[in-house]
């Protein structure tokens, strides 16, 4: 199990930094969900995989998993929805706006490529 | 005394809902209530500043829980130190906003600024760094919404940049708090300030990294190179005032460092030896030096002072990278410096770009802006405090980080572009200043000779600010700033007698760890309580890490 929750973060996390990398608002936000994904299973793991047993201690309790970092994961969850919601809301004045979806400044680089979808 | 220290919170976030729910539609309700909550901040944060100047670190624990199961804000020197800072520069930005009509370009100014501030100040605040993510992103999800207050294409483009380099900053330090939680089982600062000291240097990698990944964060929000990208086209496409507010924004990341590799991990720990007293002055000087350089390569009036505060940044790291006590009190005397010239210059930035239609903050001649005489003395004095020469503090924040360099490693060359980078600013900014108001003169008298040009300058924002006259009450609020880096200057010897006491607090942690640990809180009911679980993550994070140990 150690094997799949690692490897799954791992894969979500290379995922999201690919995606962010490519530099366009629509990769861009679903590479920080993916980033975000990412860290929120990580939280969860941070209190160690523990399988069956409850959030709860008592006194007789002997097996029990740490309560915490889902409380952690929660409000992270929480937030990264509203920060996606935030961006993508942003990010979609911002296409309205420009008429172009590039996250970075390449005014130079963009209008060299419109010159050459004009001569094709 | 305990409750007022959830005050500066409490009080803006409360201030900002009813603008909402109440006073939606109603501007001059909203600047009443705007005004009103902001001196009464100033007050609050006086009164902390006042009970924190004898060394009593003061402690809030939210639902009176015991720390550390419980969340607690902690008002000690330095935090106070920065609330005080917070809301003074609040009250003069919230001035110029009001008189130059920026709240009512768009909607939910006032409410957007509020929040901003229980953010800011919910930062400065809090003792446990779970919670301080968390108000991270109050004061961010807020200075999104103003950075983008009045709209426009670019100013959101920028904001897309904004929100994703930061979206990506809390991802990070998200990962940084999961490692930390996972190495020590708690959250605390000052527990963790126990808990990583005890830790065995040999099986130390976790909480290596995590100390690592933490300080990118903060370098991040503190915009040292070479993550500092995102900083001038954010800044320089922000409104003015919110520009201005921002000054402080950087200063939470350089709080943020200071405070953890203070407490948490301190420069004498055995295990983040080497991590960071090796990188982090030449990554200083790195971002000292592109700072001035963009100062004088920027073409724009508005990306001159962004990239100002890249270097003024550079030039704070340099200070708080040499993690002496020396070096600490120099920073912070330039943190309360620095802040309060960004601030100043931005507002007087925004006076200017607004009154010279579209060409805005461009470095060419163009007519003179209304009352261009009182403006340019502004802006005059607000780059002679930035760029660090006498008689204002910028000169004492200078000599006083040379001074602490002196004995720390590469001496030599953080004198050396300490001293080149002031020369490079200086003429970075006599230059613009030169175009923008002395040429400006010429340029009239062209305009005199053509009407053509006349045209250039017409602007409808002009009718927003009121015709041809520059605001009072932005003129007072530039001026109250740079009279009180005056005073900065003038009781440098008092301030500093503050600052090296702040200092001291910091590099003697003990006192502080006590008191937000062995403060009681509610009695525990044992076996019917939350208590009883946070008691045993340390127990299983404890087994974890043998387990870990066991495994390598």
């Amino acid at each position: 199990m150690e094997l799949l929750v690692a490897s799954a973060i791992g894969v979500l996390t290379a995922a999201g930094i690919y995606l962010v990398l490519r530099l366009r608002t629509f990769p861009v936000i679903v590479g920080t969900a993916m980033l975000t994904y990412a860290v929120n299973v990580f939280l969860f793991t941070s209190g160690r995989l523990v399988v069956g047993a409850p959030p709860i201690l008592t006194d007789d309790a002997t097996r029990y998993t740490d309560p915490l970092p889902q409380a952690l994961v929660l409000t992270a969850i929480v937030i990264s929805f509203g920060m996606t919601a935030v961006v993508v809301v942003i990010a979609l004045g911002a296409y309205l706006g420009n008429d172009d979806d590039r996250v970075d400044d390449s005014a130079g680089r963009l209008d060299a490529a419109r010159k050459g979808e004009g001569r094709q | 005394m305990m409750h007022w220290v959830s005050l500066p919170v409490i009080l803006p976030a409360m201030l900002a809902a009813t603008m909402i729910l109440v006073a939606r539609y109603d501007e001059t309700v909203q600047r009443t209530f705007s005004v009103a909550g902001t001196v009464a901040l100033l007050a609050v944060a006086l009164g902390l500043f006042r009970g924190a100047s004898d060394g009593t670190v003061t402690i809030y624990q939210l639902g009176d829980w015991q720390a550390p199961f419980g969340i607690v804000l902690v008002a000690d020197r330095l935090s106070t130190l920065m609330v005080l800072l917070t809301a003074v520069l609040a009250l003069f930005v919230l001035m110029h906003a009001i008189g130059t009509g920026w709240d009512r370009r768009g909607r939910h100014f006032h409410a957007l600024f509020q929040f901003q501030l229980m953010g800011i100040m919910g930062a400065f605040l809090t003792g446990d760094v779970f919670n301080l993510f968390v108000f991270f992103e109050v004061l961010l999800i807020a200075s999104y919404g103003l950075m983008i207050h009045g709209g426009g294409a670019r100013r959101t483009k920028a904001g897309v940049q904004y929100v994703l380099f930061n979206l990506l900053g809390s991802t990070l330090f998200l990962f940084a708090l999961g490692a930390i939680y996972a190495e020590t089982g708690t959250l605390n600062m000052a527990d963790l300030a126990e808990r990583v000291a005890q830790i065995d240097p040999g099986n130390s990698a976790g909480i290596r990294t995590a100390a690592v990944l933490l300080l990118i964060v903060f370098a991040v929000k503190a915009a040292i190179a070479p993550v500092h990208f995102w900083l001038p086209a954010s800044y320089s496409e922000a409104p003015g005032p919110v520009a201005a507010l921002f000054a402080i924004m950087t200063k939470v990341g350089a709080y943020a460092i200071i405070r953890v590799y203070t407490l948490i991990f301190p420069p004498e720990l055995e295990i983040t030896r080497g991590l960071l007293d090796l990188w982090l002055m030449p990554l200083a000087l790195v971002g000292l030096v592109v700072g001035m350089v963009g100062v004088l390569g920027a073409r724009r009036l508005d990306r001159l002072v962004a990239f100002s505060v890249i270097g003024s940044m550079g030039m704070l790291t340099v200070a708080v990278s040499l993690f002496t006590e020396e070096g600490i009190t120099a920073a912070l005397y330039y943190v309360v410096h620095s802040t309060l010239a960004t601030a100043a210059l931005f507002l007087v930035v925004d006076l200017v770009q607004t009154h010279r239609g579209n060409i805005r903050g461009e470095l060419r001649a163009a007519q003179p802006i209304p009352a261009t005489g009182i403006v340019a003395a502004l802006f005059f004095a607000a780059a002679i405090a930035m760029t660090g020469l006498p008689p204002l503090s910028g000169f004492v924040g200078k000599l006083l980080i040379l001074d602490a360099a002196w004995d720390g490693p590469l001496a030599v060359w953080a004198w050396a572009v300490i001293l080149g980078t002031s020369l490079i600013a200086v003429v970075g900014f006599s230059r613009a200043g030169s175009v923008v108001f002395w040429k400006a003169h010429e340029a009239r008298a062209a305009a005199d000779d053509d009407p053509a040009t006349e045209m250039d300058n017409v602007d409808s924002t002009l009718d927003l600010v009121g015709g041809r006259g520059q605001p009072a009450l932005a003129l007072v609020s530039i001026g109250g700033l740079i009279a009180l880096l005056a005073l900065h200057t003038v009781f440098a010897g008092p301030v500093m007698r503050t600052l090296s006491a702040t200092s001291a607090q910091l590099f003697a942690p003990q006192p502080y760890i006590s008191t937000v640990l062995e403060t009681e809180g509610k009695e525990i009911v044992k076996g019917h309580s939350d208590e009883g679980d946070d008691g045993g993550d340390a127990a299983s994070a404890a087994e974890g890490e043998t387990g870990e140990g066991e495994s390598q």
